[in-house]
């Protein structure tokens, strides 16, 4: 199955063109949808409006392209592979090649959504559709001038050449051809043809980035610009009663102090929900000020109390409600294969393990702010989102005002990984400036945003299999997890189809602690707890645990399913290159390595770790990490991507933890929760699948495989099994960092 | 309020402001400095990291009214045009993710390196240690030190 089957749109109408006032040709496109029958992109570049179109090309009279890239970026290197898209298909030299980050006032624009690793996937086709077009039209404008068929001229790196070997360069002819009929059934190159996919391109706004530039949401700024801190609860289950702003207001700089609740409250009655609308019926004290220190200040000086509204909740307690849970009958079964009660009840052995994980916050480097300013025509919102439309939506319906008034801008952002796709702090700017009618920046502080965040919910597995005769039987994995469950594609993954007798069932907790998306949802600490229980199974099966995932890939392959999400075929070959790359099985004398592998996010990975033992701690050498994502559309970003995903995985399985007692988050700043540093890294060894099947996203894949494979080398390290994360407790840690 | 002479990137600026400021807001607030990043507040990530008389600082632990008099240097003025050793190094490796933790590693990195031009693996892993980036480029960081300190020795 290759993604691009499922994206369809029509040819016909997806770009529209139009000669530019200032010289040159405009080109407006949408992705996934048609455009408007009678709309063209605005002859002003000032007036670009991203209602009709999701992006636009510019090709100026001297050549040069700027795409106006609409991709929210985080990290995950879409603002520079997706320009990279068009332009092979234009035929462009990347050089000549600009990117702009578009603004958005808009209704509908499909994917807009930094997540999910899907960026690259979803526009994959129709991005090179609209670079290999807009080279058409232009080879069509030369054509006419020339007099000649256009199938007589070609086009290479911002030239097009006639039979006669007579040339004109793309500027020469972009007043002719933005006027032209949009061309329809344009071929797309052959990979094997690409010249700037699969090139090492370096990230567009690297410049800007190490000379300090303002790119962020934290950096922006207008004039008459004030800041505001937000007072919130300090414990899940608790709301405001009263509040003493006396000191506050005596501190230089502080302009005022506010209460917002009110407009949420309306919001939430009125039936507005949205799954990114992450909002509480409390009021919140906000704290303006002239700048961001006074306003942080004013905060904490604000004498509040609180009162109970909904339990005060503890780690302590959801361990036990987790832990019953999986050991009672409230499942609902989300995929059940053959016989799974029949094969437990006739196995000579049973292995039944239990595996435990924290609630983790984001903490996004950049902490959460967005700037605002409601007036009588117009909301205007700038800074980092994950989800423009969504909060454009969420805002308009806030102050029951027309979509069409509201106009989002996108800032570069410091880390999503899924923080970014809830929109409180959007709903609280919003409100804020639409309450003391001036642009204001809200600003968490990292306090703030530990401790009223949108968390990886706590989730525990246990996963047993069964045992006949030497020979694997049964598999039966049961999910309890606070607030959701894992999404109904997840029982599709591996190792589904492998085993006759499989079955997934999962319960559910319902808690008043927020929880969300996290950089791969679910399958971030399945992966963990499954590749650790297969590490297992192969010694209670006694084969080889390379060969067991061999074996059990072959029957996948002899039970074609089409409910399958991942491809037998590709898994073993992943395995087989870290097999061959790690020097399994030959580590050096210290050195204890583990094994793992899995499909998720439509990427297939296999790693394996090296870890060496010090003074009773384990030290993660070197990772091992094999990857099929398909074609690889930038490898220094993909590069960048997976070694950053897999060394933000060991940092959360080793090391991160995060806990409750009556509704307060127990770490509210980097001096009690542990992010992985330097010091504690190892050198991250990337390996691609060759491969000439459309791409997938690399932004979360590597994530979910690492935990196992560090515990299962833990394990041949020292006998001894990980079950829990992280797998290093705080007091341990501070041996490793001092 | 009180005002502040402060000397930041061979350039004196004189602010009114607080004189328990953080130099962090000063500059990003008041000085329209937003190179240098807010990620903790206590010194515990390392974004805010500036020079102070060649060393590298946290800027969110020093307070304005104890900058005053010292050579202040932030990332917009290590180099005239972004051509110091250590951004053209960070600028090959393609260091950024996301980029918000790297002005902070650029500046940790530039003040160690003055000191140190020729560090050992684990002198780089020490000297970087202080520095959170969330998006994990420690890889690439750690290179591009090196490649950095092959430039400046
Ligand atoms: S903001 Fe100063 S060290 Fe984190
Ligand atoms: S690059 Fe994102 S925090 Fe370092």
């Amino acid at each position: 199955m290759t993604p691009s089957n499922k994206i369809t749109f029509s040819r016909r109408s997806f770009l529209k063109s139009s000669a530019l006032a200032s010289g040159g040709m405009i080109i407006g496109f949408n992705l996934f949808n048609a455009c408007k029958s009678d709309v063209k992109p605005s002859i002003d570049l000032s007036q670009l409006n991203y209602n009709d179109f999701n992006a636009f090309i510019k090709i100026s009279p001297e050549g040069k392209v700027t795409i106006f890239s609409p991709n929210p970026e985080i990290g995950q290197g879409v603002k520079t592979s997706m320009p990279m898209l068009i332009a092979e298909e234009l035929d462009v030299l990347w050089s000549d090649v600009y990117v702009k980050q578009g603004a958005l006032d808009n209704k509908n624009f499909a994917r807009q959504v930094a997540g999910g690793s899907q960026s690259i996937r979803h526009s994959w086709l129709p991005l090179r559709q609209t670079g290999a077009t807009a080279k058409q039209m232009l080879i069509n404008a030369a054509a006419a001038k020339w007099g000649v068929d256009a199938s007589e001229c070609s086009a290479k790196e911002g030239i097009i050449t006639n039979a006669n070997g007579e040339t004109f360069s793309y500027g020469d002819v972009v007043n002719e051809a933005a006027i032209l009929e949009v061309p329809e059934n344009i071929e797309l190159k052959k990979p094997k043809d690409f010249t700037i996919i699969g090139q090492n391109t370096a990230n567009v706004d690297l410049d800007k980035i190490v000379t300090g530039k303002p790119l962020f949401g934290l950096d922006y700024k207008e004039e008459g610009m004030v800041y505001a801190s937000v007072l919130r609860p300090p414990a899940f289950g608790e709301i405001l009663e009263s509040f003493d702003a006396t000191e506050a207001k005596a501190i230089p700089g502080v302009l005022d102090v506010i209460t917002i609740g009110e407009n949420a409250r309306n919001f939430i009655k009125k039936g507005y929900v949205s799954w990114t609308s992450i909002i509480s019926g409390t009021d919140k004290v906000v704290v303006i000020a002239d700048n961001t220190w006074s306003a942080i200040k004013g905060k904490n000086a604000i004498k509040a109390t609180w009162k109970k509204e909904s339990p005060l909740e503890s780690t302590e307690s959801h361990d036990k409600i987790l832990l019953d849970l999986l050991d009672g009958t409230k499942f609902s079964t989300r995929r059940s294969d053959g016989n799974v009660k029949k094969a437990f009840a006739e196995a000579d052995k049973i292995l039944e393990r239990t595996f435990e994980s924290p609630f983790l916050p984001h903490n996004c480097m950049e902490p959460m702010n967005f700037f605002a300013n409601v007036t009588a025509d117009k909301i205007h919102l700038v800074g980092p989102t994950q989800t423009p439309a969504e909060s454009a939506k969420v805002a308009s319906a806030l102050l029951d005002r027309d979509i069409t008034e509201v106009h989002v801008e996108m800032t570069r952002m410091g880390g999503g990984f899924g923080r970014r796709l809830y929109s409180d702090f959007i709903i609280e700017a919003t409100d804020v400036s639409n309450t003391i009618k001036k642009p204001v920046k809200m600003v968490s502080t990292r306090e703030d945003d530990m401790t009223t965040g949108v968390y990886r919910p706590a989730i525990k597995y246990k996963i047993s299999a069964s045992i006949k005769e030497g020979k694997l039987t049964g598999y039966h994995l049961k999910e309890a997890a606070i607030n959701g469950n894992m999404y109904g594609l997840i029982p599709n993954f591996f190792p589904a189809a492998a085993i006759d007798n499989y079955q997934v069932d999962t319960a559910n907790y319902k808690s008043n602690i927020t929880t969300g998306a996290w950089r791969a949802p679910y399958t971030n600490f399945l992966a963990s707890a499954e590749q650790s229980f297969f590490d297992e199974l192969a010694e209670a099966l006694e084969v080889d645990r390379i060969q067991l995932h061999m074996d059990l890939l072959e029957n996948a392959k002899n039970n074609p399913e089409p409910n399958i999400e991942y491809s037998p075929d590709r898994l073993q070959g992943v395995i087989k290159l870290a097999v061959e790359k790690s020097n399994w099985g030959k580590s050096k004398d210290g050195v204890y390595q583990g094994f793992s592998v899995y499909y998720c996010h439509n990427t297939h990975v296999a790693e394996v770790a090296d870890i060496r033992m010090k003074n009773g701690i384990p030290i993660v050498e070197k990772v091992t990490c094999a990857v099929d994502c398909g074609i690889v559309v930038n490898p220094l970003g993909a590069l960048n991507q997976i070694k950053g995903g897999v060394i933000d995985g060991i940092g959360h399985t080793m090391y991160s933890d995060f806990s409750f007692k009556d509704g307060i988050p127990q770490s509210n700043n980097f001096n009690a929760y542990q992010l992985i540093r330097m010091g504690q890294t190892p050198q991250v060894d990337v390996h691609f699948v060759e491969s000439d099947i459309d791409p997938t996203g690399l932004g979360e894949p590597t994530f979910p495989p690492i935990g196992a494979a560090i515990a299962n080398a833990v394990y041949a390290a020292t006998g001894k099994r990980l079950y829990k994360q992280p797998y290093m407790s705080n007091m341990v840690l501070e041996k490793v960092v001092g | 309020m009180p005002t502040f002479n402060l000397k930041i990137n061979n350039k004196t600026h004189t602010v009114e402001t607080d004189m328990d400021t953080p130099l962090l807001w000063v500059l990003r607030d008041k000085l329209d400095m937003v190179g240098t990043k807010f990620g903790c507040g206590i010194g515990q990530c390392g974004a805010c990291t500036i020079h102070v008389d060649g060393n590298a600082m946290r800027s969110c632990l020093l307070q304005v009214s104890q900058a005053e008099g010292m050579n202040i240097t932030t990332i917009e003025g290590l180099s005239e045009n972004g051509d110091h050793p250590v951004q053209e190094a960070w600028e090959e490796v393609d260091v950024p993710q996301c980029g918000y933790c790297q002005a902070g590693q650029i500046m940790t990195a530039s003040a160690f390196l003055k000191s140190n031009p020729n560090p050992s693996d684990s002198e780089i892993r020490n000297a970087m240690h202080g520095n959170i980036c969330r998006c994990a480029a420690y890889n690439s960081i750690e290179e591009a030190v090196k490649v950095a300190s092959k430039k400046i020795s």
